[in-house]
């Protein structure tokens, strides 16, 4: 972009993964001066992570959702009249009288740009349940493995086993098997009976039926078991890193039955419960949320994707996780309701195509978490030894000692007292688990929301706070 | 030429565009880190900037995310113990 850059922006767009590359090129195309900024070194978010130097995503040989690989082509052509702002990680975003200001660090700083109005577009990560065994080396996150796999052509090792619930295990077992490796197994939690309760969600969203019918005949063509009804409880390892995993059968609550234990020697062990979107940012703006249907911390919007803060728009994975079709639908509303707001657009109702879709897609999504919940009875497969913080090392038992001996009954004070979700991922991965296992011990309603406040969304050096924002 | 950066002393290539971590996993290496308070070692878990858990030193600056900088060439990364700043140590 030629010259200064405008200050304040019309909209600044955070995260660039579908729904924010949505939300800035229809922001642009409605002659918004937009700045999209994000902390990966180019635009296509987790969705869309491909191999350097290629721009379409269609790399997938199994499945391509609905076209979406040329979606991305689209978006990024489109890009030409957004300041795109890559590795700026935003930490903060705040309401002026004139709009927002969004602050970034960037490789050794901070910039600060400021914008009358904002779409947040933070996306998501895998959601994490402790087990014993999972802070070994070679225990990864399932989209961790398949951006491993996908943008690096890396694997972790080269006997996978596949773990947790949902439709998303399959393309990272089809990633693996890409890639060369083998999958020893795919463990999901669930029966899939869930699926045959929804099948009008099913019928108005055919490309996603395929894509796991595609998805399932390769692992079928490889010999891969995909085992129902089965978790991982126990990653063993010795002093390099995993060596096996423990497979057990769940029972309908997911509770392991002792009996069935058994051990599959691997080198990785990549895990996903569905996903857990990034509300840091919201949060710390003061965006009313609420407890969606798989127990993630959402944001409440709008039907024009507007939030409880006059002038921001979410989009994707933060209001609800269903993918990445509904969330380019929701980045594109969320584009044009800036544009309205700002008097680029004329205030029409939003195309009710772009309506129609989001209905169907928001149907599936609440039909694949029904279908594909956290289940109730994880705690049983913990043991006092296993972590529960990654980083400050908290474990079962010290929860439990919290719990039981000192008289916690909320997550946020067992983190008080144990350093539980205190470290530096600022609880991200064990906020959630120990929200939820906080309220299975004491048998109260769960929470998340004390867990997932950040104020300062990424740790940040004291020297970039001193010296402000360039 | 291939590009390479050292890591402890030992030189690994590198594909540009990948990461530290990709990098290192390529050769088999899959820690890269001691916890502060249990010595336990750990690698690269999230894989996308979120959990932390593969923090390492980079022309000696520690607590740099491994899945998220972009190898270079001539970089020299260290495995990190602990805090990552034994230097600082009165």
């Amino acid at each position: 972009m030629p010259g200064s850059p405008p200050d304040p922006y019309d909209v600044a767009v955070v995260g660039a993964g579908p729904a924010g590359l949505a939300a800035a090129t229809t922001a642009a195309d409605h002659g918004c001066a937009t700045v999209l900024l994000d902390d990966a070194g180019r635009p296509g978010g987790q969705f869309w992570r491909r191999a350097p130097g290629t721009a379409e995503a269609g790399t997938d040989p199994t499945a391509d959702r609905a076209g979406l690989g040329r979606v991305l082509a689209g978006l990024l052509a489109d890009l030409g009249r957004v300041d795109v702002r890559t590795r700026h990680e935003v930490w903060s975003v705040q309401a002026e009288p004139a709009g927002f200001v969004v602050r970034a660090q960037v490789d050794v700083g901070e910039v600060a740009v400021r914008a009358r109005t904002l779409v947040l577009a933070p996306g998501a990560h895998d959601r994490q349940l402790p087990f014993p065994g999972w802070d070994t080396p070679g225990v990864v996150a399932a989209g961790g493995l398949q951006a491993l796999a996908k943008e690096h052509g890396v694997l972790p090792g080269r006997r996978v086993v596949v773990a947790g619930t949902g439709p998303f295990l399959l393309p990272v077992a089809g990633a693996v098997i890409a890639r060369g490796g083998t999958v020893v197994a795919v463990a999901e939690a669930g029966d899939g009976t869930g699926w045959l309760r929804g099948p009008a969600a099913l019928l108005g969203t055919p490309g996603r039926v395929r894509d796991a019918a595609g998805y399932a005949a390769v692992l079928a063509r490889h010999g891969v078991p995909f085992l129902r009804r089965t978790g991982v409880v126990e990653a063993v390892g010795d002093h390099r890193g995993v060596t096996a995993a423990v497979l057990a059968r769940l029972d309908g609550a997911g509770r392991p039955d002792g009996g069935s234990r058994r051990t599959v020697a691997c080198d990785v062990v990549a895990t996903g419960w569905g996903f857990t979107p990034r509300l840091d940012l919201p949060l710390g703006l003061g965006c009313t949320t609420r407890v969606d249907r798989d127990g993630s911390l959402v944001v409440a919007v709008t039907a024009r994707q507007e939030t409880s803060v006059v002038g921001c728009f979410a989009a994707g994975e933060a209001t609800g996780v269903g993918g990445a079709e509904l969330a380019v639908v929701e980045g594109r509303l969320a584009g044009l309701a800036a544009a309205i707001r700002l008097g680029n657009a004329p205030s029409d109702p939003p195309p009710a195509r772009l309506l129609r879709r989001r209905r169907a897609l928001r149907r599936f999504a609440a039909l694949l978490h029904a279908a594909h919940p956290v289940p109730p009875g994880w705690p049983a497969w913990l043991d006092g030894r296993t972590t529960m913080c990654r980083c400050e090392e908290v474990t079962v038992a010290d929860v439990d000692e919290a719990v039981t001996d000192l008289g916690a009954t909320d997550p946020r004070t067992v983190k008080l007292l144990t350093r539980c979700g205190m470290g530096w991922c600022q609880g991200r991965i064990c906020g959630e688990p120990l929200a939820r296992l906080v309220a299975a011990m004491t048998c109260t309603p769960y929470d998340p929301t004390s867990m997932a406040t950040r104020p300062v969304a990424v740790p940040l050096t004291l020297g970039a706070l001193a010296t402000g924002p360039s | 030429m291939t590009e390479s950066f050292s890591f402890d002393g030992t030189v690994v290539t590198f594909r540009p565009g990948q990461t530290i971590g990709a990098a290192l996993l390529a050769t088999g290496t899959r820690s890269w880190r001691t916890t502060r308070r249990k010595g336990r070692l750990r690698g690269l878990f999230c894989g996308i900037g979120v959990c932390f858990d593969c923090l390492l030193t980079v022309d000696g600056t520690p607590d740099q995310r491994a899945c998220m900088v972009e190898a270079r060439d001539g970089m020299e990364v260290r495995t990190q113990q602990g805090v990552g700043r034994a230097g600082l140590a009165t």
